[in-house]
């Protein structure tokens, strides 16, 4: 297993938490990621919810759920970005 | 001294003073052009009171910095700055600047119009307004990734 750095922000942190430290299965993508934080169902099935707008970075670079985790990565969840 | 490129505060900034700044050691400049984005005192139909500003600490500076590299790489420009706020802030209040230098005028006109239509999309924050029915996120706007496209960068946002 891989150890990861999981960061949420905006409505997902108000609904999540800030982030944890988690365990995930080597070779695992971001989708895979997400699909086993949607697993856990309550809150993280609402808002992690496939058809809801979740983007995602990997080593504070915006990424696409296709791309592979590594140990040690920081991942992060959040809605669509809304600055400037 | 290097001067930064990216700021990210709560602090207000001072829009002569950074555009004096941006080409003070230039003496190649001919054209600065600027934009500043404040808070409206409405949005969706309602009249907001507040809005508080979050970001990606980290993550926000270094996906500016990759913006303006390739700003300073598509446009033939001599310099390029990005403050934005965090934080709560109120109507009227400033909350983002981009300002750019060129020799002349049609390319920082450019670049400075690429850097607001990247950021709006790619850069991690996130406003919450508060209304009178209470605070809110503000929703991305479908529009904005149509800015971005038409320089060909076609990652969706909204």
């Amino acid at each position: 297993m891989m150890k990861i750095r999981l960061r949420y922000f905006a409505a997902l942190r108000e609904a999540l938490g800030p982030g944890e430290e988690i365990e995930v299965p080597p070779a695992s993508t971001l989708g895979q990621l997400r699909d086993q934080l949607l697993a856990r169902g309550g809150q993280y099935a609402e808002v992690l919810a496939r058809g809801r707008a979740v983007r995602c970075a990997l080593n504070l670079a915006m990424s696409e759920e296709s791309v592979l985790v590594s140990e040690g990565a920081e991942v992060a969840f959040f809605p669509p970005v809304t600055g400037g | 001294m290097t001067k930064p490129r990216v700021s990210i505060q709560t602090a207000d900034f001072d829009l002569a003073a950074e555009v004096r700044a941006l080409h003070a050691s230039d003496p190649g400049v001919g054209a600065v052009t600027s934009f500043i984005g404040t808070v409206r005192d409405r949005n969706d139909g309602a009249d907001v009171s507040q809005m508080e500003l979050e970001h990606y600490p980290g993550m926000t500076e270094s996906a500016i910095e990759a913006m303006i590299d390739q700003a300073l790489h598509r446009f033939d420009i001599r310099a390029a700055r990005v403050v934005h706020r965090v934080g709560l802030l109120r109507p009227g209040e400033q909350i983002v600047l981009v300002a750019v230098a060129s020799a002349h005028r049609g390319m920082a006109f450019q670049a400075c119009e690429f850097l607001i239509d990247y950021l709006k999309t790619q850069a991690p924050f996130w406003k919450k307004e508060t209304t009178a029915a209470g605070a809110r996120w503000v929703d991305a706007r479908v529009a904005d990734d149509a800015a971005l496209a038409r320089w060909g960068i076609t990652q969706a946002n909204s």
